[in-house]
């Protein structure tokens, strides 16, 4: 038994012949922030729906509190505790905040056979949720179409926490975002994070990773190019290696050339 | 400038949101998807007052005569608007009504079903068909417009093939010696509080035939339908479990089935509301005129499409409700009856009927605008 909250051993995946993902091992303790750095293509999306339970891994395994578990479906990796929070938010922009907070998993009153919603209770504790992330809903029964990019992405990571996630996945949290908005949903995070949760955060933006991240790791081509500690790894190090630092430098070079040769 | 000026001033109250602004009653009923409709309800009978007041529109007799006509139309408008909300379309609403007119009248008169048996066999081909195009149109992931297009002409064709086939005919005539004594089919052919018209008509407050009896007999079944329905389908909307996954669902499919909302079985099953909607107007309408035609229900799927659109409905889904597309029938009720009353020739109806829609259409895209802009 390791003090590992969850686990994912050597992970691949293979799409027929194209090796979506090979070797990504990834572990978590309790509190932990790993962020998940790579480029379009690099196997990001193929990892994520690995984790929520869309994909079988072909090869590896997958650990939660010590047990090792298989996934058929998203509802198995939601009820081990992994919750996942696309970057489309599973948000209905035309339903209400409590509406949507409570959105299949309704609180319901009454007796047996008459049950119904119970809408008071599930306002309030909409309401309660997002007064304790500093976002004060006007109304719980207001639209979510009506609030910030921002505030919406706090909505479902909080939606995610109450209905009992100890795992959070995020796609992209932020790439949607404002520096401001982008600041207030990190923050949030941060303190998820700080309530014991452990949080993959799955971006390509270092800048957005390196202040809130334990540790990170980087994927390129379906490969892990390793997990490196916090003070193991500058951001710019990490940048490099994400973009394929070669690939800039490359760039670089060639652009002096075409100065040099424009100066002549 | 002023609201400017206005929410610098707020942002000093800390238990306050800075950004709030004082919502009104108005601008929260504004909100409402069924206010156009109401409001449109009011419009036309506010003019029918003044154009038609005095002609008998608004005699007991008069107004039981739009309110079956909307009750008609409102009970498969309530369902389709369930089934817009839902995301999702019926074009075989129509061709339903006229399959599920023969499938009572055959059995019970060219086979010798008791009529209760007719009847229970009209639901449960109902049930079957609604089934069959949600089942399609879940799995298939086509869009409903064209599977239920296809249905619309398959439903229509088997009707008038199957009864050509075994009556010979297009219409099969001598339902209503049957009705009495039936133990099920006074459900759909009884008026009722009869008493109270009968007292009307003894303290002369309505009009009376020559015998003495009032020219209005009851309220027709129709229109107690109708309310029932409007009842429970707004109840089921907006206070049980099923109603926020309707919404999730026509709101955005995916969203919902990340969280664990059945999008499938949610669509089959408003797809079976609708036909079955359709098997009750069918139903009552076969009773009271005694007789099934095949071409019964023709283009009433674009009419209860419509009452749902002035109602509220988006076309995209997720948004509408139900009490709308019951003002948005009775809206169409009104005016096609009420149009008798006045000079206007009627063959301007549909033309109303268009331009009513498009009116519908531009305001609730705006309402939808309000509501999901960002602030």
């Amino acid at each position: 038994m390791s003090d590992y909250l969850v686990q994912f051993n050597n992970i691949s995946k293979f799409f027929g012949k194209v090796i979506a993902l090979k070797d990504v091992t990834m572990k978590l303790k309790k509190g932990e922030i790993m962020c998940l750095l790579g480029d379009n293509g690099a196997g990001k999306s193929t990892l994520i729906k690995t984790l929520a339970g869309v994909h079988r891994p072909d090869e590896g395994e997958i650990i939660v509190e010590g047990k090792k578990t298989i996934f058929d479906s998203p509802k198995d990796a939601l009820d081990m505790g992994i919750a996942t929070v696309y970057q489309d938010l599973a948000l209905v922009s035309l339903m209400s905040v409590t509406r949507n907070f409570f959105m299949g998993r309704e609180p319901m009153k009454g007796p047996p056979f008459f049950k119904t919603f119970d809408i008071e209770k599930a306002n309030k504790i909409a309401a309660e949720r997002m007064g304790q992330i500093g976002i004060d809903v006007r109304d719980p029964s207001q639209a979510v179409g009506t609030m910030s990019g921002g505030e919406r992405q706090c909505l479902a990571i909080s939606r995610a926490i109450y209905f009992g996630a100890k795992v959070l996945v995020l796609d992209e949290p932020t790439s949607a975002l404002g520096v401001h908005q982008a600041s207030v949903v990190l923050k949030y995070i941060v303190k998820a994070a700080s309530q014991g949760l452990a949080v993959i955060l799955i971006t390509h933006n270092v800048h957005h990773a390196y202040p809130v991240g334990n540790s990170f790791t980087v994927l390129n081509r379906g490969k892990s190019l390793g997990t490196y500690e916090k003070k193991d790894i500058s951001r710019e190090k990490l940048l490099s290696m994400m973009a394929g630092g070669e690939e800039l430098n490359k760039l670089e070079v060639e652009l002096q050339e075409m100065n040099r040769s424009s100066a002549n | 400038m002023s609201t400017k000026t206005k929410s610098i001033e707020t942002k000093t109250d800390f238990n306050q949101d800075e950004r709030l602004k004082k919502v009104s009653k108005l601008r929260l009923l504004l909100n409402r998807p069924e206010l156009g409709a109401l409001g449109g309800a009011i419009l036309v009978f506010i003019f029918f007052g003044i154009v038609a007041g005095d002609t008998g529109m608004f005699s007991a007799y008069g107004v039981l005569n739009f309110l079956d006509v909307s009750a008609n139309l409102g009970i498969i408008a309530i369902a389709a608007a369930m089934l817009m909300i839902g995301g999702e379309f019926d074009l075989s609403i129509g061709s339903m009504i006229g399959f599920a007119g023969i499938c009572i009248a055959i059995p019970a008169i060219y086979w010798g079903w008791p009529l209760w048996m007719s009847i229970i066999f009209a639901f449960s081909m109902a049930v079957l068909v609604g089934y069959f195009n949600g089942i399609l149109v879940v799995r298939t992931g086509l869009p409903s417009f064209i599977v239920t297009l296809a249905m619309l002409f398959i439903l229509r064709g088997a009707t008038l093939a199957i009864t050509r086939l075994i009556t010979g005919r297009t219409q099969v005539p001598g339902l209503r010696v049957l009705i009495e004594d039936d133990p099920l089919a006074w459900i759909f052919a009884t008026d009722t509080f009869k008493w109270v018209f009968t007292w009307l008509g003894s303290m002369n407050l309505i009009a009376l035939r020559t015998d003495g009896t009032p020219l209005a007999t009851g309220i027709p079944p129709s229109v107690i339908w109708f309310i029932a329905l409007a009842i429970i389908t707004t109840w089921i909307l907006m206070k049980t479990r099923y109603g926020n996954w309707i919404f999730a669902s026509g709101g955005d499919k995916n969203g919902a089935n990340n969280v664990g909302v059945p999008v499938g079985r949610v669509k089959i099953s408003l797809f079976i509301g609708t036909a079955v909607a359709a098997t009750i107007f069918a139903t009552i309408q076969v009773l009271d005129a005694g007789s099934a035609d095949t071409m019964r229900g023709t283009l009433k799927e674009l009419e209860a499409i419509a009452a749902a659109v002035v109602g509220g409905c988006l076309l995209t889904g997720g948004y509408g409700s139900a009490i709308g597309a019951a003002f948005g029938a009775l809206i169409f009720g009104t005016v096609s009856m009420g149009i008798f009353y006045t000079d206007v020739d009627t063959d301007w109806f549909k033309v109303f009927l268009g331009a009513m829609m498009l009116i519908a259409v531009i305001f609730n895209n705006y309402i939808r605008r309000k509501v999901t802009e960002s602030k």
